[in-house]
């Protein structure tokens, strides 16, 4: 049983978000994303101070079995990564919500009312 | 589209998570391919591999399986001359292209034993019934018996502590690629991880407990994920991948499976392959190792370098994965024969640097 922590928002492509108190959203993706691709090998992560729009193919991360595009949950610039992942990927698999956290997004808009809740992310992976 | 082997409620009760593979719902790992992986390579793990499909050749009066064999497959059977010597072979069609690969043991004259892939069930069989018409030949599936893969450098200690005492007084002797048949039970010192081991053959009503006596035993439960690195790291070819009916041997890394002495031995494929040869063979399977970071993966495009760095044509990856004994990617590719010791991998876009190696990463637990 996959863990979805309450607090956080979802999109159906399995990346959560997390609002924090400066505004800025941390993405990662979720317990049941990594638990479908296994044991996580190779992350490519954005360019900090680049720009997407919602829905852009922005990092990759792969395990031995595949490789799976993360998508920008909401526009915006990236203005952190988590370098610890380049070397240790494997982070993602054993700590999804919180270590193995991917990147930071200053928001351009305000696209979360868009995003699951986690009531209705669990209700989407159990299909 | 959703066969279960009968160790199926095995593989739930041992947390396995289950996929589709060639139809049959399989476990992918049970945890952690990679944890699996290092256990084979260090210790023991096992494989439920009765998906795969086991044929007895059985002859009839005047029957003759050995000239039978010699015409259905590119390698020579008569080079079994011990009772339980096994033989990897592919069965060509007339273009020379793989219907599959498989192995063959022979047991007597009467009596082979095949193992083919789970995912050509249909087309081989359909195939050898095709061939079979003037040898007097049975063909016979044994759906009824299941198939485990005990593998690793314990793996035959840990196993002999659980194996009924006629099996193990049988399987004792064996050497590397012999086999020998024990009652119901059928023994094999063959796998597909480049590791020592048994793969044990034995009616399906006994196969779950069995499973729990080896696990018992500390022979842990593999999935399919585990068991394509350590076939990958080993050199060894994955039918559907590797190798298709669209490619000969000659350009999948199986020449040397291929028996064209004795000359006047006639075999299905036999003079495509020859006319290939006189044309000269253009392509060739070789190993490559990422030098950076990355994935290698199937059909990812290969830029081949001659020796002097002068582009020589594109290639092609076969199979590629992270190969948890290295830590570094590692492939199969179809390149140029021209090819010189590196070349470059296009991934999203980039081309990566990767040199070229002889197919064979990792052999009995070292890296080669």
């Amino acid at each position: 049983m996959s863990e979805v922590p309450t607090e956080l928002k979802y999109t159906s492509s399995h990346e959560w978000l997390r609002v924090e108190d400066d505004g800025l959203i941390t993405v990662g993706i979720s317990d049941h994303a990594q638990a479908l691709l296994g044991d996580l090998v190779f992350i490519e992560l954005p360019e900090v101070d680049t720009e997407f729009v919602a829905g852009d193919e922005c990092c990759v991360v792969e395990s031995v079995k595949a490789a799976s595009d993360v998508y920008m949950p909401v526009s915006g610039e990236i203005v952190e990564v988590n370098e610890a992942l380049v070397d240790e990927p494997e982070i993602i698999n054993s700590s999804p919500y919180d270590n193995g956290w991917l990147f930071k997004i200053r928001p351009s808009a305000d696209e979360l009312a868009d995003m699951m809740d986690a009531e209705a992310y669990q209700a989407e992976i159990e299909d | 589209m959703s066969n279960k082997t009968v160790l199926f409620d095995k593989h739930v009760e041992y947390k396995g998570k289950i996929v589709d593979f060639a139809g049959w719902q399989m476990p992918v790992n049970y945890g952690s391919q990679i944890d699996e992986h290092h256990q084979v390579r260090n210790d023991a793990g096992m494989f439920d591999v009765s998906h795969m499909v086991i044929i007895d050749l059985v002859a009839r009066e005047g029957g003759d399986i050995k000239a039978f064999l010699q015409y259905l497959l590119a390698n020579d059977v008569a080079k079994l001359q011990q009772p339980g010597k096994a033989l990897y072979s592919c069965m060509l069609n007339e273009t020379g292209g793989v219907i599959d690969d498989l192995i063959v043991y022979y047991m007597t004259d009467d009596w082979y034993r095949v193992v083919i892939n789970a995912g050509t069930r249909e087309k081989d069989l359909a195939w050898m019934n095709k061939q079979v018409a003037r040898f007097n030949v049975d063909i016979k599936e044994r759906d009824d018996l299941a198939m485990i893969a005990v593998q690793g450098p314990e793996a035959r200690t840990k196993a002999f502590e659980v194996l009924p005492l006629d099996v193990v007084e049988a399987a004792t002797p064996l050497k590397r690629f012999f086999g020998t048949g024990c009652g119901e039970w059928f023994v094999g010192r063959t796998g597909y991880t480049g590791e020592d081991g048994f793969e044990i053959m034995l009616p399906g009503s006994e196969a779950a407990a069995l499973w729990d006596k080896l696990a018992g035993s500390g022979i842990k439960p593999c999935g399919l994920g585990a068991r394509d690195t350590l076939r990958l790291e080993a050199g060894m070819n994955l039918y559907g991948s590797d190798m298709t009916e669209e490619t000969s041997p000659l350009i999948s890394g199986l020449g040397w499976t291929i028996a064209l002495e004795p000359a006047e031995r006639d075999f299905i494929g036999r003079k495509a392959l020859e006319s290939e040869k006189a044309g000269g063979v253009k392509q060739k399977l070789v190993g490559l190792v990422l030098e950076g970071r990355g994935v290698l993966r199937g059909h990812q495009k290969v830029i081949a370098r001659d020796g002097s760095g002068q582009i020589v044509g594109e290639g092609e990856i076969t199979s590629g994965t992270f190969s948890p004994s290295l830590q570094r990617s590692i492939a199969l590719a179809r390149v140029p024969v021209e090819i010189g010791d590196s070349c470059e991998v296009e991934i999203r876009g980039k081309h990566l640097k990767a040199s070229v190696v002889k197919p064979v990463f990792v052999r009995d637990g070292q890296a080669v």
